[in-house]
């Protein structure tokens, strides 16, 4: 009965979720059959390149229903989420450094090239176990979900809220990335890890692995979209929306806020870190630049621009910023960051509900009868 | 209608005149230097063009005498030095110090004697007698004036004693810090006689370090130990490294040197200098903190401001700050000639400039967002992307050069140990002015006192006829025209580039909040202690290491102490 419930709620009253989902389906059936099944002359023929592109917006929408979970429906305005994304990728490149073996420049079989390079005479304790590929895994997710329930809890147990806690996350970031950028702690410094051959034994440059890792970002994707949606209409949910829109009002009721913050961030942060898990092998690279504040931000404002609060509004911005962004930097770079900036303004002045936000208000305008979507934004203003 | 005008004058024109007087200030201080180094260039010139006057005399004895080295017979050029030492002329020295480094020639023409700069395989060469560079000149018309190691011994004689008789302090000094390095006992010979000649006390007092190092080898025991006391009190490394070898043991387990009391009394004066060395590395340390904390004070101290006063989260701050860097290279651009003035004619650009900026923003976007902290931040985050690639467009993306007034570079030698640089020393009384300045506009003035009304209550401000919407406006033009200060201020320490302000932004929030948000006093303390904390953990650490430890023990803080290191209290915290 609930989960046949859960279901009929999923399709019934939440049309967004259910075009989006359609379209991950869709996605998943037409860009393999277009890239492998379509001759390379054709003009249907999806390239390679397009299928990483989109491959990589799809980890990046993960990352955003992410913060979607957190910002959007918990109210913590998070901006060290690129952190996590970030160390899930770095876990994934451990792994893949470890696949290289022998076949490095240096061929040493144990030792990453970076460590002969650097005069390294064995692994670090720290880089045990992910030769193991189940071991990454767990990796991707464990250390990404430890740190956000260690900050959280110190944090939220604190009651550290709002920009104070915004501006912490950040400060969290950044010191991630200046430890990150240093060759004594083992991960690359600089140059990060890259220069990877292969996953589970198939070769990374290959079409077929491509089509591989784009089909586990779609099901990563829409599995985490549907976790997701599951929790936030589920009773923990509900308490969840009732910390952003008072927090205080929901305390004096007796839960235990805190408690409920730092499991949905820590959910969050697990969910961040198998975006980029996914992320890695697909762009081939990973360097302590994913963890810049900057990187982080530009997060906040994909989900801005799709709209917070409705988990699909989130992947939608997403692929839109993403593919302004490769199309921007490609033709006009100097225009880019004037476009980022402008668009961090309008939306916030004018489109705090985003562009779902902005069709919904017009449809509503049209038919004033549907009742406005439980997760949506309230029209009182709901900070303090 | 006319009292509201009269409130506009007070509100704008105190400030300003507050303003222009912290800036007169230093402005007249540096008057006074560059006049000093006017003077300075006006007496140089003149001893140039009486060293010309004596050129063209025909029946030259310095010519002659100069002329005379050109000789075979190293006799006769012995005599020739002596002859040219007996000279108070100020061109002997450098013309020793070239011949005894072999770069003295003459031309096979006209025998006139030629001091050889050699680069990059070029002979350039400068005429002894006239001190004219002549230029690059063909290798096969020179002679090389040749020396013998008996003229050597004699040149570096007369070389030290020259330099010991120089009227300039900073030449005596550098020559008897030379004679540290082989203190034999003829040249502590030449420095007891020069001792008694000498007035600067640091001269002195390195003179008294080469006689102590050269009795150290002495027979008689009570010159030695009198001399290892001497050494005791000198901050100077060859001090301390001869002092230690005597304390120190051979291969085979026996001390170098036998005898136990003057061991003793080298261990006395190794601990005796160690404890200095540690007091001078310990106060060295904390000015260099404080100096980093009054970079972190400024970068911090508009955030204060527009974060502590009003609770607007500004994160285009540091581009705020970068604006100011940039005014002061268009300034020094539109004022080549006048370098040594341009920092006093940036600074009030820059409060211009940045503080206009801010007003815009403020009337442009953030008015519409007051309420809403996050969508203020990342409205603003907008607005510095904006203004970094504006940069980018206008300056290209690479950093510029802006250059450092004569008056600001050097330093101030306390002893071996110890020296303050000027800019270091500069910054941080800049910025305790700034501070200050700030304190008095929000105590002393009308438009301080409506400030912290409307960041007390604003609604109650506004019933007492308070015009919030000014007072906003104005209160972050103030908080980033202070940003556009410590811009000016910046420009001389770091590269000014589109990134100059994303590198503090982070570190001035951490500050503000560390010392506790809408308290100054908390921004000032926060900010110096942050900085010598920094300089503590470096050496420790390392740099980036201990930045990381700074963020990390902030963040922590943060936990314990959610409101700062001065939490505001009564009502206004409430909210």
């Amino acid at each position: 009965m609930q989960y046949k419930s859960l279901f009929a709620q999923l399709f019934a009253s939440n049309r967004g979720g259910t075009i989006f989902l359609g379209i991950l389906a869709a996605l998943a059936i037409i860009v393999p059959i277009f890239n492998l099944a379509v001759p390379e002359s054709s003009a249907l023929h999806i390239s390679t390149y397009t299928v990483t592109l989109l491959g990589k917006y799809l980890t990046f929408a993960l990352l955003a229903i992410a913060l979607d979970l957190v910002w959007g429906y918990c109210g913590i305005l998070s901006l060290g989420h690129g952190a996590f994304f970030a160390l899930g990728g770095y876990a994934m490149g451990m792994y893949l450094m470890r696949q290289i073996g022998d076949r490095g420049v240096y061929g040493n079989p144990e030792l990453p090239d970076f460590m002969v390079f650097l005069n390294w005479q064995e692994l670090p304790w720290y880089w045990y176990g992910f030769d193991m590929f189940w071991f990454a895994m767990l990796m991707v997710m464990l250390v990404p979900g430890l740190l956000a329930f260690v900050f959280g809890w110190l944090a939220f147990r604190s009651r550290v809220t709002g920009v104070y806690l915004s501006i912490i996350t950040q400060a969290l970031t950044y010191a991630l990335m200046l430890a990150f950028f240093r060759n004594e702690m083992g991960f690359g410094g600089n140059n990060g890890l890259t220069d990877f051959k292969d996953i589970l034994g198939f070769n990374l440059q290959e079409d077929s692995t491509r089509i591989g890792l784009f089909l586990a970002s779609v099901i990563a994707l829409a599995l985490g979209y549907l976790a997701c949606h599951y929790i936030v209409t589920s009773k923990f949910g509900r308490v969840i929306i009732a910390i952003r829109d008072a927090e205080d009002r929901t305390r004096f009721v007796g839960y235990k806020t805190e408690s409920y913050k730092l499991w949905i961030f820590t959910f969050s942060a697990v969910l961040s870190g198998i975006a980029g898990a996914l992320y890695v092998p697909q762009v081939g690279i990973i360097n302590p630049g994913e963890f810049s504040p900057l990187n982080s931000i530009e997060l906040v404002v994909w989900v801005a621009v799709g709209g917070r609060g409705t988990l699909y509004g989130a992947a939608l911005g997403a692929g839109i910023v993403n593919y302004a962004k490769t199309y921007f930097t490609a033709a006009l770079p100097e225009v880019w960051l004037f476009a980022l900036g402008a668009l961090f303004i309008v939306v916030t002045v004018f489109l705090p509900k985003g562009i779902i936000g902005l069709v919904s208000k017009l449809k509503s305008k049209r038919s004033e009868t549907k009742p406005p979507d439980a997760g949506a934004i309230p029209k009182t203003e709901a900070e303090s | 209608m006319a009292v509201m005008n009269s409130s506009f004058y007070t509100i704008i024109a105190k400030p300003l005149i507050i303003a222009c007087v912290f800036t007169c200030f230093p402005l007249m201080s540096g008057i006074a230097t560059a006049e000093e180094s006017t003077s300075n260039v006006v007496e140089q010139t003149t001893l140039t063009a009486t060293d010309a006057d004596t050129a063209i005399a025909p029946s030259d004895p310095f010519q002659s005498a100069v002329a005379d080295l050109t000789q075979q017979s190293f006799t006769k050029k012995g005599k020739a030095i002596e002859t040219l030492q007996s000279f108070d002329d100020p061109r002997t020295l450098k013309l020793f110090k070239y011949m005894l480094g072999s770069d003295l020639y003459y031309r096979k023409d006209d025998k006139v004697v030629v001091l050889v700069d050699k680069k990059d395989d070029k002979y350039i060469a400068t005429e002894v007698v006239s001190d004219k560079e002549i230029g690059i000149v063909e290798k096969s018309s020179l002679k090389k004036i040749v020396v013998n190691n008996k003229l050597r011994k004699q040149l570096r004689g007369a070389i030290a004693q020259l330099s010991l008789g120089n009227k300039d302090t900073e030449v005596r000094l550098a020559a008897v810090k030379e004679m540290l390095r082989d203190p034999s006992p003829d040249v502590a010979e030449m420095v007891r006689n020069a001792l008694t000649k000498e007035s600067d006390s640091a001269v002195k007092e390195t003179m008294e370090t080469v006689i102590a190092l050269s009795e150290l080898n002495s027979d008689d025991k009570a010159v030695r130990l009198t001399a290892i006391n001497t050494l005791g009190q000198s901050l100077a490394t060859e001090a301390f490294n001869d002092l230690s070898r005597l304390v120190q043991k051979d291969d085979q387990g026996e001390f170098l040197e036998a005898d136990a009391e003057i061991r003793a009394a080298a261990d006395a004066a190794l601990t005796s200098i160690k404890d200095r060395r540690g007091f001078y590395e310990l106060t060295e340390t904390i000015f260099f903190g404080l100096s980093l904390g009054s970079v972190l004070l400024l970068a911090a101290i508009g955030l204060a401001i527009t974060f502590g006063v009003m609770g607007v989260i500004n994160m285009a701050h540091g581009e705020l700050i970068m604006l100011g860097a940039y005014t002061t290279y268009v300034v020094q651009l539109l004022m080549p000639n006048y370098i040594e003035y341009s920092l006093f004619v940036a600074i009030p650009a820059a409060f211009l400039v940045s503080g206009l900026f801010g007003i815009a923003i403020e009337r442009g976007v953030i008015r519409f967002l007051y309420g809403r902290p996050l969508e203020t931040l990342l409205a603003t985050f907008g607005i510095s992307l904006i203004l970094q690639q504006l940069v980018r467009t206008i300056f290209s993306p690479l950093n510029r050069s802006v250059e450092t007034p004569q008056w600001m570079s050097g330093a101030l030698e306390i002893n071996s140990a110890f020296t303050l640089t000027y800019n270091r020393f500069y910054i941080i009384i800049f910025s305790l002015m700034v501070f200050f300045a700030l304190l008095a506009v929000l105590k002393k003035t009308p438009l301080g006192l409506q400030v912290r009304a409307v960041s007390q209550n604003r609604s109650m401000a506004r019933a007492m006829g308070v015009k919030t919407e000014w007072v906003d406006a104005l209160t972050f033009g103030l908080g980033s025209g202070i940003a556009g200060v410590a811009g000016v201020a910046l420009s001389q320490l770091t590269n000014v580039g589109p990134n100059l302000g994303q590198s503090y932004i982070i570190d001035s929030f951490m500050v503000v909040v560390f010392g506790g948000v809408g308290n100054l006093w908390g921004t000032l303390v926060g900010a110096m202690s942050l900085g010598v904390v920094n300089k503590f953990l470096e050496p420790w650490s390392g740099a980036v290491m201990a930045k990381i430890l700074v963020l990390i023990f902030i963040i922590l803080f943060i936990q314990k102490k959610p409101r700062g290191l001065f939490p505001q209290k009564g009502r206004a915290a409430e909210n």
